[in-house]
């Protein structure tokens, strides 16, 4: 029998040990990438945002002189459409899962419904911009207002709080259902005081992860023509907006003629990060603090 | 136990009146069992209200579109002129400032989003997969807007000081900082399938003797395969349809080009530019915007339907 050439044998294993650790760091060098081009992000709109922020900036009209421009008017119109996009997508979304979960037999229409909203949630965001153009701005006649911009952004985000709602749901215990029943509860009275309670935590988390999509999208209120420059601050639904991915996005085309224009951008994407930043802590915190586990 | 305290004095009508009040309650709660389920069946239809509405809008005027202008033309024609004269509407220079993007994104995107599925699948241990994924998960939550702002303020420059040909607008830095921001919906997605592979499957190669590596690239991924691939399509399906980054940073050049360095518009980029400015509703300008959305929406429907065939069709079930 030939004996076994233990020197061949252990640099051969020694190369594919070596191999399997040089991969490694490969690997985990990618994994840093992604982090690394987030940090340059963020250093970047800081160094280059952070000093134009002052209250002037904040509470400040539009101006086309770099110095005296403020955001108040964007920040105004993003808390607007926010006001819109709230009531609009809870009430469908919540109703549409619970329906989907609770109520539909499943089945073909069911599926069908399911299978809907998950290519929905494939739909580019311009397209849902040429519908709200479309049916909101020229059917229903209400132009650039508020009211356009935000119902065309909840039909956007409705397909993500519906799929999490629709989890929320799915994640309370059957248990918890039948002792409601046992106890002479009809259905729709199980639904409201115990499910949906027992439910309540997930779903505002959803639904506040859905708003910060709802609050950076900027490509359906372009085709929407929100106004590049409006001095008036909205005061109702039903007035002309602008919100701030449009001024990012307006000052960022500019500043190839205005070079402090870009700072401004940088600035306005430092106050839009921190809002996302504080909806997503409020999101985290309402997770850890309130998801019961059964 | 009633709760109006003055009916107390007097049992008999008490009881009596209980029994009416309970009466009108079950009737009213029996009334809401009836109408709830339709209403929240009327919530739930308005899901397909919008597709109806977006199929409806987008295929009506098209129609009017391929009316003046006729759908051969349209899908030939090299040549993009929509203002000019003797106006030309031709979609391929739309068509392949997209798909280019989406190949540079891709490039990207794919390899890295991969590795580093691999790495928080198969090498991290648990600590630092909890760090890693909400950090990626950031990366994906940042507004598009902010990333269009990054390619043209940032990355063009900076390439630009070693690559001078580059324009000030061009689909190179748009499409690599796409690809930045498809990573996290790749890694997260292809992690996920790599990790529904059962671990005896794992433990099996390892115990023969195969490293990590040889069990990760012949083990776990083929098995995985499916859902890898779903991923990438998604990924492809989400760079077709991303409009502010490339609006931005390419600029609205419509010539039909493969050159990287140069302007080039994508289909959402079109659109953008047309509605923003003042195309009047009718003209057929204002019914090309339909037409090359109608295009976007096919594509990026075919993507998503193809993801979705991909991992049911070839998922391997343990």
């Amino acid at each position: 029998m030939e004996k076994l050439d233990t020197l061949k044998l252990t640099s051969r294993m020694n190369a594919r040990v070596r191999k399997n650790a040089i991969w490694k760091s490969i690997f985990f060098l990618s994994t840093l990438f992604g982090l690394i081009v987030l940090a340059v992000l963020i250093i970047r709109v800081l160094t280059q945002g952070a000093g134009w922020i002052d209250i002037n900036f904040l509470t400040g009209r539009l101006s086309t002189d770099a110095e005296r421009a403020g955001i108040m008017g964007a920040l105004l119109g993003t808390v607007w459409v926010m006001l819109v996009v709230i009531p609009v997508t809870l009430i469908i979304g919540v109703g549409t899962a619970v329906y989907l979960e609770l109520y539909a037999k499943r089945g073909k229409f069911q599926s069908f419904i399911e299978t809907n909203i998950s290519n929905l949630a494939g739909v580019p965001s311009i397209v849902y911009g040429l519908l709200g153009l479309t049916v909101f701005s020229r059917l229903m006649d209400l132009g650039n207002a508020v009211l356009a911009g935000g119902l065309t952004l909840s039909l956007l985000v409705l397909p993500i709080l519906i799929v999490s709602a629709q989890e929320a749901l799915r994640a309370v215990p059957g248990h918890l259902a039948e002792a409601s029943y046992a106890m002479g509860a009809t259905k729709w009275q199980t639904i409201r005081r115990v499910i949906l309670p027992a439910a309540l935590a997930s779903i505002l988390t959803g639904s506040i992860l859905s708003l910060s999509r709802a609050i950076g999208e900027t490509a359906p209120l372009t085709v929407l023509g929100i106004p590049a420059f409006l001095l008036p601050f909205p005061e109702g639904i039903f007035d002309t907006f602008t919100a701030l991915p449009m001024q990012i996005y307006y000052w960022t085309l500019d500043s190839s003629l205005v070079a402090e224009y870009a700072n401004l951008a940088a600035a306005t994407i430092v106050v839009l990060l921190v809002l996302l930043f504080v909806l997503n802590s409020i999101a985290i915190f309402i997770r850890n603090k309130f998801q019961q586990r059964y | 136990m009633a709760k109006n305290s003055d009916s107390k004095t007097n049992n008999a009508v008490n009881v009596s009146e209980m029994i009416v009040q309970n009466k009108k309650k079950k009737s009213m709660s029996n009334l809401m069992e009836k109408l709830v389920p339709s209403f929240l069946f009327l919530l739930a239809s308005i899901t397909v209200l919008t597709t109806i509405g977006i199929l409806y809008t987008l295929l009506l005027e098209a129609i009017q579109f391929f009316k003046a202008v006729p759908i051969w033309e349209f899908f030939t024609t090299t040549e993009l002129k929509p203002l000019s004269q003797d106006p030309q509407f031709g979609v391929l220079p739309l068509i392949s400032g997209t798909l280019i993007s989406t190949v540079i994104a891709m490039i990207v995107a794919g390899p890295i989003g991969l590795m580093s599925a691999i790495y928080l699948s198969e090498y991290a241990s648990d600590k630092v997969r909890k760090v890693f994924k909400p950090l990626l998960e950031i990366l994906a939550g940042i507004p598009t807007i902010v990333y269009g702002f990054f390619a043209f303020t940032f990355v063009t420059p900076l390439i630009r000081t070693f690559w001078p040909e580059l324009g000030a607008t061009n689909i190179l830095s748009p499409g690599l900082v796409m690809g930045v921001m498809i990573i996290p919906m790749i890694a997260s997605l292809s992690e996920d399938a790599m990790n529904s592979v059962p671990n005896s499957i794992r433990e099996g190669s390892l115990a023969m003797g195969a490293t990590r590596l040889e069990t990760t690239f012949k083990v776990v991924i083929p098995a995985a395969f499916s859902g890898i691939i779903a991923s990438f399509v998604l990924g492809i399906s989400r760079a077709i349809g991303e409009t502010m980054i490339v609006t931005i940073a390419s600029g609205s050049s419509k010539n039909f080009t493969f050159d990287i360095t140069q302007s080039m518009q994508t289909m959402t980029a079109y659109i953008v530019e047309v509605s923003g400015g003042e195309a009047p509703a009718g003209s057929t300008i204002y019914y090309s915007l339909y037409a090359v959305a109608l295009t976007l929406f096919v594509f990026t429907l075919i993507m998503n339907l193809l993801a979705r065939y991909v991992s049911r069709k070839f998922r391997e079930e343990y």
